[in-house]
């Protein structure tokens, strides 16, 4: 900049205060600045850039900012730490413990309340099984004195049945034998009439005879 | 040409002027405190954090409505992160933390809306606040430890003689943490804001260029409009990582050994 500030001077030596003063607003010291520049304009320029671009630096990087910064974070940021503290993070965290522990009663209590429904089945099952086994039992000692019934009653009447068969049998053995004394007679008969049809008479003793011999062989 | 100027966004102004500290009464001199545009953002930060979280939290319902479901989530989402980096002891920091990825996200979101100013695009905000945590890191560090902090820098298992190598690096790494911490939102913040103004300011200049230009200032449009999505994702992460990274600090403080 001052370098070519100089060149400029010496081409056009009119021009040097514009060049000069184009130097200041860039915050620079002005090395070569003449004595009939005015002293105040390099000062009045630079206070046209600070107004502009904070103090001519970046801002993020300008350190007359900082105490003024510095101070109110620590005033917030302290206020918001106690607010947060003391107020609102005790505050959530109750409401999530109330939560958490209500929570968990209402499990115990449904905890309770299954084993107690798991004591009811229990003893229900319990009393079911036993009138299971008390109606097994009805029924087998009812079976039992139905079959001893029923057993006796049969004995009673298949020995009537017996008796009845046997006089039954004895009645008809009685009737074949006496049926068995006629069938000589009634052969006899017979033969005496086929031979009488076939050959005349013959006497009847002589027929019977014949019938005995033949049903001897 | 403030209005298309990225770095005009940064430029802290005086509201009301405070006090001077020092100096001989000359404008510059001494250390001058003002109530500045900066200042009103970070009171608007406070508050907003801190009216919404009470107010909503005031009936204590057990069955959350959506706006205090939102604190209840915002809680949760610190207090897991807190207690799986630095474990339940350090749950004693919760609240640092807690205000730290409030107050970071808050201040980030507040700066994408047009015309407001970003607290954390200046590198002393974030500076000072990477220093509270570097020295609640320390302080708490040597009162918990005493002289057994310093194993901080002897990783555990380490063969003696590499120790003179790998010591003075874990003391670098360790020196630097603020420098990193407050670079990093800084940075982001910083960038996304100026890449954002620069994209804006493409076509504001385009548009005035005529028929052609007015058609062309919808690449830069598309542009911005990404950018600004970013943006908010940038500000959201940042906050998370700046919170993150202190709670894995505070881990060093509590278990100083590796």
């Amino acid at each position: 900049m001052v370098t070519q500030a100089f060149a400029q001077e010496a081409v056009t030596p009119t021009e040097e205060n514009l060049d000069n003063a184009i130097d200041a607003t860039h915050g620079e010291p002005v090395v070569g600045a003449t004595g009939h520049d005015n002293p105040t304009a390099g000062t009045h320029a630079t206070t046209a850039a600070s107004e502009e671009h904070g103090s001519g630096v970046f801002p993020p990087f300008d350190p007359a900012t900082f105490p003024s910064q510095l101070l109110w974070l620590t005033i917030t940021f302290a206020l918001l730490y106690l607010l947060m503290s003391r107020v609102a993070l005790p505050r959530i965290g109750g409401i999530l413990e109330n939560r958490k522990a209500l929570i968990d009663a209402d499990l115990a209590a449904a905890d309770a309340s299954r084993q107690k429904t798991d004591a009811a089945i229990a003893a229900y099952e319990a009393a079911l099984a036993e009138a299971k086994s008390k109606a097994q039992g009805i029924a087998n000692t009812s079976r039992e004195s139905i079959q001893a019934d029923l057993a006796a009653k049969r004995s009673a009447v298949e020995a009537d049945l017996t008796s009845k068969v046997t006089a039954a049998e004895a009645r008809i053995s009685a009737t074949k034998t006496e049926a068995l004394t006629h069938v000589d007679e009634i052969a006899a008969d017979t033969a005496q009439t086929v031979v009488t049809q076939l050959i005349g008479d013959i006497p009847t003793d002589s027929i019977r005879a014949a019938v005995a011999k033949a049903s001897k062989e | 040409m403030a209005g298309t100027d990225p770095i005009h966004q940064f430029v802290i102004q005086d509201m009301f002027p405070l006090f001077t500290v020092g100096g001989d009464g000359t404008e510059g001199s001494g250390l001058h405190f003002a109530f500045t545009n900066s200042s009103l953002f970070m009171v608007a930060t406070v508050a907003i954090i801190s009216l919404y979280l009470i107010l909503s939290t005031g009936a204590k319902r057990v069955v959350p409505g959506r706006a205090q479901l939102v604190s209840e989530l915002l809680y949760e989402f610190v207090a897991n992160m807190v207690r799986s980096a630095a474990g339940t002891q350090g749950m004693k920091f919760f609240p640092l933390v807690f205000c730290l990825f409030a107050f970071i996200l808050t201040a980030n979101m507040l700066g994408m809306v047009p015309y407001f100013f970003t607290v954390t695009s200046h590198i002393i905000v974030t500076f000072a606040l990477s220093m509270l945590v570097f020295l609640t890191v320390i302080i708490y560090g040597f009162y918990k430890n005493g002289p057994k902090f310093l194993k901080l820098f002897v990783p555990a298992g380490v063969p003696g003689y590499i120790l003179p190598i790998v010591a003075p690096i874990e003391f670098i790494s360790f020196m630097s943490r603020p420098i990193s911490l407050s670079v990093r939102l800084f940075g982001n913040v910083l960038a996304g804001h100026i890449t954002l103004k620069v994209f804006t300011g493409f076509i504001v200049t385009m548009s005035s260029l005529g028929f052609l230009g007015i058609l062309g200032s919808a690449l830069p449009l598309i542009m911005a409009i990404a950018l600004t999505g970013l943006e908010f994702l940038v500000g959201a992460v940042q906050a998370y990582v700046f919170a993150v990274l202190t709670c894995m600090y505070l881990n060093d403080a509590i278990h100083p050994s590796h």
